[in-house]
């Protein structure tokens, strides 16, 4: 088995597809899922037709992998599922990373887009129909052959069998004589293989990308290279929406190895016949910048006045969670628990800075690059270079690392307009500390939750007050926030509370728009919100004077989010008193009622050196409820990954802007979380039920309140500003 | 512009480059063995580590000059068919995701063994702690190390 790591978005013909595999190819149309109440999408879908399995003669077994892969696992887990439905031996199976063709759209998105770990959820069911379909073609022409009734017949990995006259063929002699139909036998759910017969999804099976990842092969958009290109890069203006007035070309074009230096709207374009002399270039530019909105952001001046916002009750937030009138019941509540926390922005730190080589001709347009958004890519590069999409083909790379950073497709265009502009193939490198400056932060958050509580110490109500920069105007547009009725779901994720048995509660955002580029980073909101929600549950307790565990399980009224949390304090001996370290739990979420949650229960057993103020994680024991795993091992792979990640936002990730300047730039100073500060991470996959639930984020909930709330148990002070910098908890504990 | 010649995974090499061109630029993108990545370019993330004369090395730190008539062996040549017990074990542990830190690391680790066959945990995190990898594979890479040291 192996992965093909590139693949071209020219659109190929159902013949062009038949006739090339010297075997059988199948094509579906993906219809919705109609859980999502999409039903049309279905009817849309099928006018386009592609090949999502090829059968060879020789058995092999050629599954295009329709998502698109930068670690999360998803070019194994999505031919997995289609080769389990199939009854494929796995041995003879072949992962090919599909086309950029609407056909291999994501079933819910309707795009090739890889976002809120939706991708397995999403193609769960319609990958596994189009599998069943192909299987049954399988199936009709052996029974045709052997002339015995299709009921007959069972399949094996990669073969037909007839029991009762012990008769055996292979699938590549099927594909041998076997014709698609023009209309594909229909498969109705209650037709797809029973959970228990499933010989290869919740058991492992290695990683094919894996081989090639351990041996340095060229996989990725950094490693193409491509006949006369040359080299550049795109020096953006340091503020969003600003660019150069003027620049010092004459200077940089006198450079050696320097072909051209050219002013675009956002940024100035260096380029040059090797990537020492661009960066050279870059490093020697001195450039004068428009003004605008984001020019004199202040970060530190801001957060105070983000807090300043979410405790004036006069100034009203947009709406975006709500159940009962939890205000009502806040004014009427006995006794009322209010607190504060912020959360500093942070940058994705991919280790791939961005990197996109493209070439513009006449005919169209060629890219190769690593995008989260591959539908988008294609568009903008058609945009930038003035033709149209069907004139672009994209070659989608591996991404070395994203995490919601290339969700936008900036790069893409920078590379089309540098192309344009040297009449030859270009390949458009950012430097780290131009990536840095150019990051798509997380949103910096202000929070102020209410609790009111009874007289007898029961939650009555619940109040989330937000404060933070938008995104879904930046990643989307204004028009998509409008139709969303101003409701920025990036920034809410996580802010609801359905597990706990909370009668009433409110959220709402108060936008602050400072012009600062803002996207989505792992875990979205849920970074943020539910390092505020889980630290007021544990103050919660401790005004109950109950543990917190104790506490949380009791008001958790959901059974799948007790177990995860309490499987997690039984993995760390909850109970057993500790030297010098203390731990900290809580629960998380992720996902969208429609799909389906995935919980996480996490506890972080934490100490703390007093002098420097500097905290350490010894431990961190993660219980994850994912539905069904598909790829156990894998599951474990995203949440170790997903903890580390979020464990560098409770102790050191931060982005500062002064007078509109990013003032971070490299792995010095925005530091990401190293080996020797890696807690031991011990990981429980529990499987509940048969549909898989979102993995990818997982961790990311559930460590930042832990790790607070172990600082807590261990000095009985607070941390409520993230990350925990040595200097906050100096101050905490002073 | 000057000629260096050096020698790379046992071949000999020679490019005509800027004397202080940095030798990840000449492995990567003049000799295109594009398994050495460019990560921060200032020697902080261990993303290009090659090995210069048998040692680790941050390609992105050593100039063109300074490579001139050395060994250079990067992740292409550190076994004849991808099979060194330690890329043998990255892959019994399944340790890459995203993979773009893995060559470093693994040449990072490489180094180690090379000078210690049985090195202890803390001497594994000791030597491994400036490669960075943001999809937080370090407890597998540690796990490999020991499973490529046990002979595994």
């Amino acid at each position: 088995m192996n992965i093909k790591g590139k693949t071209s978005s020219r659109r190929l013909s159902r013949r062009e597809m038949l006739a090339g595999s010297a075997g059988l190819s199948f094509a579906f149309a993906l219809g919705a899922p109609s859980l999502f109440g999409e039903g049309d999408a279905l009817a849309q879908a099928a006018g386009r037709l592609n090949a999502y399995v090829s059968i060879a003669k020789d058995g092999t077994i050629t599954i295009m992998s329709p998502a698109l892969e930068m670690g999360q696992g998803v070019n194994t887990s999505l031919p997995l599922i289609i080769a389990e439905e199939l009854d494929a031996d796995w041995a003879k199976v072949k992962v090919v990373q599909a086309p950029i063709n609407a056909v291999y759209n994501h079933p819910i998105l309707q795009q090739q887009l890889v976002v809120g770990s939706l991708t397995t959820r999403g193609y769960w069911i319609p990958c596994r129909t189009a599998a069943a379909q192909a299987r049954r073609v399988l199936l009709d022409a052996a029974a045709e052959r052997w002339k015995v009734p299709v009921e007959e017949l069972t399949t094996e990995p990669s073969a037909v069998v007839h029991a009762a006259s012990k008769r055996w063929m292979s699938y590549g002699e099927v594909a041998g004589f076997a014709k698609v139909p023009e209309k594909m036998p229909e498969i109705k759910p209650d037709q797809l293989k029973p959970a228990k017969d499933f010989r290869l999804i919740g058991k492992d099976v290695p990683r094919p990308d894996v081989v090639d990842k351990s041996s340095g092969k060229p996989l990725y958009a950094m490693d193409v290279q491509v006949p006369g290109m040359v080299y550049g890069t795109l020096a953006r203006a340091p503020v969003r929406g600003s660019g150069p007035t003027s620049f010092n070309a004459d200077e940089l074009k006198k450079l050696p190895g320097i072909i051209d230096a050219v002013a675009f709207d956002n940024g100035v374009g260096i380029i040059g016949n090797s990537v020492e002399a661009v960066f050279a270039a870059r490093g020697r530019l001195k450039a004068q910048w428009r003004d605008a909105p984001g020019a004199k952001v202040d970060s530190t001046a801001n957060l105070h006045e983000y807090l300043a916002h979410v405790r004036d009750p006069a100034r009203k937030g947009v709406v975006g969670r709500t159940t009962g009138d939890a205000n009502a019941a806040i004014a009427g509540a006995a006794k009322v628990h209010d607190s504060e926390f912020t959360t500093d922005y942070v940058y994705h730190a991919q280790m791939e800075p961005h990197v996109c080589v493209a070439s513009v001709t006449a005919n169209g347009v060629e890219v190769w690059t690593g995008t989260q958004w591959a539908t988008k890519a294609v568009a903008e590069a058609a945009r930038a270079a003035g033709t149209t999409p069907d004139k672009v083909t994209l070659h989608q790379m591996q991404m070395g690392g994203s995490f919601g950073r290339n969700i936008f497709v900036d790069y893409v265009i920078d590379a089309v307009n540098l192309s344009k502009a040297a009449g030859k193939p270009v390949k458009m490198i950012q430097n780290r500390a131009d990536d840095v400056m150019n990051g798509r932060f997380r949103p910096m958050y202000a929070q102020r939750i209410e609790v009111g509580l009874d007289a007898g110490g029961k939650v009555v109500g619940w109040r989330h007050r937000i404060a933070s920069d938008t995104v879904v105007p930046y990643i989307y547009d204004q028009k998509r926030m409008e139709a969303q009725k101003g409701v920025d779901h990036i920034v809410f994720a996580g802010a609801d509370v359905p597990h706990y048995d909370v009668p009433a509660h409110v959220a709402d955002h108060i936008y602050e728009e400072r012009g600062v580029r803002t996207g989505a980073w792992r875990g979205i909101g849920a970074g943020a919100t539910n390092f505020a929600i889980e630290v007021v549950i544990d103050e919660l307790a401790r005004l109950a004077g109950q543990d917190p565990l104790a506490y949380r399980v009791a008001l958790l009224k959901d059974p799948r989010a007790r177990r995860v949390v309490e499987t997690a304090a039984r993995m760390a001996d909850w109970t057993r008193k500790r030297e010098g370290t203390a731990l900290g739990v809580s629960f998380g979420k992720l996902g969208l009622p429609p799909i389906g949650f995935a919980l996480v229960g996490t506890v972080a057993e934490v100490s703390l050196d007093r002098g420097s103020g500097r905290i350490r994680c010894h431990n961190i024991w993660c219980a994850a409820d994912v539905g069904l795993p598909v790829q156990p091992g894998n599951v474990v792979a995203q949440l170790e990954g997903s903890l580390i990640f979020a464990l560098g936002s409770a102790l050191k990730e931060r982005i500062t802007i002064k007078d509109g300047l990013v003032e971070q730039s490299n792995f010095d100073d925005y530091e990401i979380m190293r080996l020797s500060e890696t807690p031991q991470i011990h990981v429980e996959v529990i499987r509940s039920g048969d549909i898989p639930l979102p993995v990818g984020e997982l961790g990311m909930p559930g460590v930042v309140p832990a790790v607070s709330n172990a600082v807590f148990a261990l000095t009985g002070r607070r941390l409520r500003n993230a990350p925990f910098t040595p200097n906050r908890v100096k101050a905490a504990l002073a | 512009m000057a000629v260096t010649a050096f020698v790379i995974n046992g071949q000999k090499a020679s490019v005509d480059v800027a004397p202080d061109t940095p030798l990840l630029w000449i492995v990567r993108e003049h000799l295109k063995l594009a398994g050495t990545k460019f990560g921060c370019g200032t020697g902080l993330c261990g993303a290009c580590t090659v090995h210069v004369d048998g040692r680790a090395a941050r390609s992105c730190q050593v100039t063109a000059s300074q490579v001139a008539g050395k060994r250079v062996t990067t992740i292409e040549g550190l076994s004849p068919k991808a099979d060194h017990p330690l890329q043998r074990a990255w892959v019994a542990e399944q340790v890459p995701q995203c993979g773009y830190c893995q060559s470093g690391q693994i040449m990072q680790a490489a180094d180690l063994l090379a000078r210690n066959k049985k090195p202890t945990r803390a001497q594994i995190v000791e030597h491994m702690d400036g490669n960075l990898c943001r999809c937080g594979t370090y407890p597998r890479i540690v796990r490999a190390i020991e499973r490529a040291a046990g002979g595994a």
